[in-house]
């Protein structure tokens, strides 16, 4: 189906593209992959009168190491340059295999990162591992830039702490701790994960301490503390089996609702099931 | 004043230079099955799902069900009908007709664009590539097998 009738503005500088959006205010939306967008469009569920193609505007691509050693991760870089990037790959292997298992490759070649970060749409990968990974979201607007943990980012279900008007410019994620593994599991039947689960370890005296996010099953990632704070220290095969436990009682008082991707139930078991594996995965 | 004004867009299409007019709303599956007469590009799900709408652009496949005809200008775009040369099939159209890959052939084309762009970066993939990379094609005839049997086979075929 077609979208209805729109204004497609193809800026070719920041600057030119922020004064667009200030311009027309909530007519506008900035366009990047429009694997979100344009199927909405199409629906009908959403309509703007302008939209706003940030292809064209430079430096939004690629990754660059940061002067601390982090990665800053342009916002247009698609899901499938990054699950090909030497950088990610080497720096942050388990987010260049999160990449790779994004959608499907169509989607992967069109999709951006920072499309997917600013949708929202709570069945989706990133933000997940980004919020274990301690990511920062450098956003420009009309009155100059600012940055914002990624774990204050997403407020709900379609909704971010993005003002009107602003760009969210790369994504920046600081250098890793020494000995630090990471890693993400999802699971779904369906194009989109129902749960995702991230995971990052940090060696600590004889065990291990740990970062634990979930994401997919609630409106916004959510953080596992008990189930971080029962596992720390323990050896391996310990901490794994606390995992496990700890985050189905943690699952049972998360806010988890019936949908198409499965019951709140199964989605809870997933999260624990989800939990171990990536635990797993870290200490292999 | 004309509030949408259309767009000139020019690009490579099956090797060739080409360019039409179009509205900024008008997606790319419209404008090569409906202007260029490219009636090989199928549309079935229109959501990015099911792989029947494949078409390459710069090599890479993309949905184009939901790509804005604008957003080929300057750009390569490769359709199923471009892939065979001189009347002769492609190595990847005929190992489809070889391991009788196909049944109603609705999704053939976006199968064949999605292997030819995996093929060419990564000519000797191990199964579990293929499969990873055809998970967004979706067939309701052949089972998949006869698919994967096709591309397994030029997968192991000799560089020449
Ligand atoms: C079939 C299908 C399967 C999918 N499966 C998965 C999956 O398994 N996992 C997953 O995580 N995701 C999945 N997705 C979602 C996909 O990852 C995202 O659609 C994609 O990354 C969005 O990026 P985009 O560039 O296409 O965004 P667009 O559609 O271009 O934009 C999305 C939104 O973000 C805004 N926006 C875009 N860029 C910026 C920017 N730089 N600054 C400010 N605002 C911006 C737009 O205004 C719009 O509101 C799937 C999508 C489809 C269609
Ligand atoms: S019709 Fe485009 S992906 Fe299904
Ligand atoms: S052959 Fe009929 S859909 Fe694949």
């Amino acid at each position: 189906m077609l979208p209805r009738r729109f204004e497609l503005h193809r800026p070719t500088t920041m600057a030119e593209a922020l004064n667009l959006l200030a311009g027309f205010g909530d007519e506008a939306a900035p366009y990047a992959g429009g694997t979100e967008l344009l199927v909405a469009l199409k629906a009908r569920v959403l309509h703007y009168g302008h939209i706003v193609d940030l292809k064209r505007v430079p430096g939004l691509r690629g990754v660059r190491e940061m002067a601390d050693g982090g990665l800053a991760i342009g916002a247009l870089s698609t899901h499938h340059e990054l699950a090909d990037d030497a950088l990610i790959r080497a720096r942050l292997p388990a987010y260049a295999e999160l990449s790779g298992n994004v959608a499907n490759i169509r989607v992967r070649v069109a999709g951006t990162l920072g499309g997917n970060l600013c949708f929202a749409e709570p069945h989706a990968d990133p933000a997940t591992l980004l919020c274990a990974l301690g990511a920062q979201l450098r956003l420009a607007g009309p009155t100059g830039e600012r940055v914002l943990p990624m774990r204050e980012f997403v407020l709900g279900e379609f909704t971010t702490a993005r003002e009107e008007g602003e760009l969210l410019l790369c994504i920046e994620v600081p250098a890793r701790p020494a000995g630090e593994r990471a890693a993400y599991r999802a699971f779904g039947h369906l194009e989109r994960p129902a749960a995702g689960v991230a995971v990052a370890a940090v060696p600590e005296g004889r065990g291990w301490s740990w970062c634990i996010w979930v994401g997919a099953v609630s409106g916004r990632p959510v953080r596992l503390e008990e189930v971080e704070a029962a596992a720390r220290g323990l050896s391996g095969g310990e901490a794994v089996q606390a995992i496990e436990h700890k985050a189905a009682l943690a699952a049972a008082s998360l806010e988890v609702h019936d949908d198409i991707h499965g019951s709140a139930d199964y989605k809870r078991h997933l999260v624990s099931v989800l939990a171990r594996r990536a635990a797993e995965a870290c200490l292999r | 004043m004309n509030e949408h004004p259309v767009i000139e867009i020019a690009l490579k299409l099956n090797g060739e230079a080409a360019s039409a007019s179009v509205e900024p709303r008008e997606l790319l599956i419209d404008v090569l099955r409906n202007r260029f007469g490219l009636t090989g590009t199928k549309r079935s799900c229109d959501v990015e799902v099911c792989g029947a709408c494949t078409v390459l652009v710069d090599g890479l496949p993309v949905s184009s069900c939901t790509t804005l005809a604008a957003d080929a200008d300057g750009h390569e775009v490769l359709t199923i009908e471009g892939l065979s040369k001189d009347g002769e099939l492609d190595p990847v159209q005929r190992a489809f007709v070889e391991h009788g890959a196909m049944q109603c052939g609705y999704c053939t084309p976006g199968m064949v664009l999605a292997v030819k762009s995996l093929l060419a970066v990564e000519p000797h993939p191990s199964e579990e590539t293929v499969r990873h990379y055809l998970r967004g094609n979706i067939c309701r005839c052949t089972g998949y097998v006869k698919i994967i049997e096709a591309v397994m086979d030029l997968a192991r075929r000799k560089e020449k």
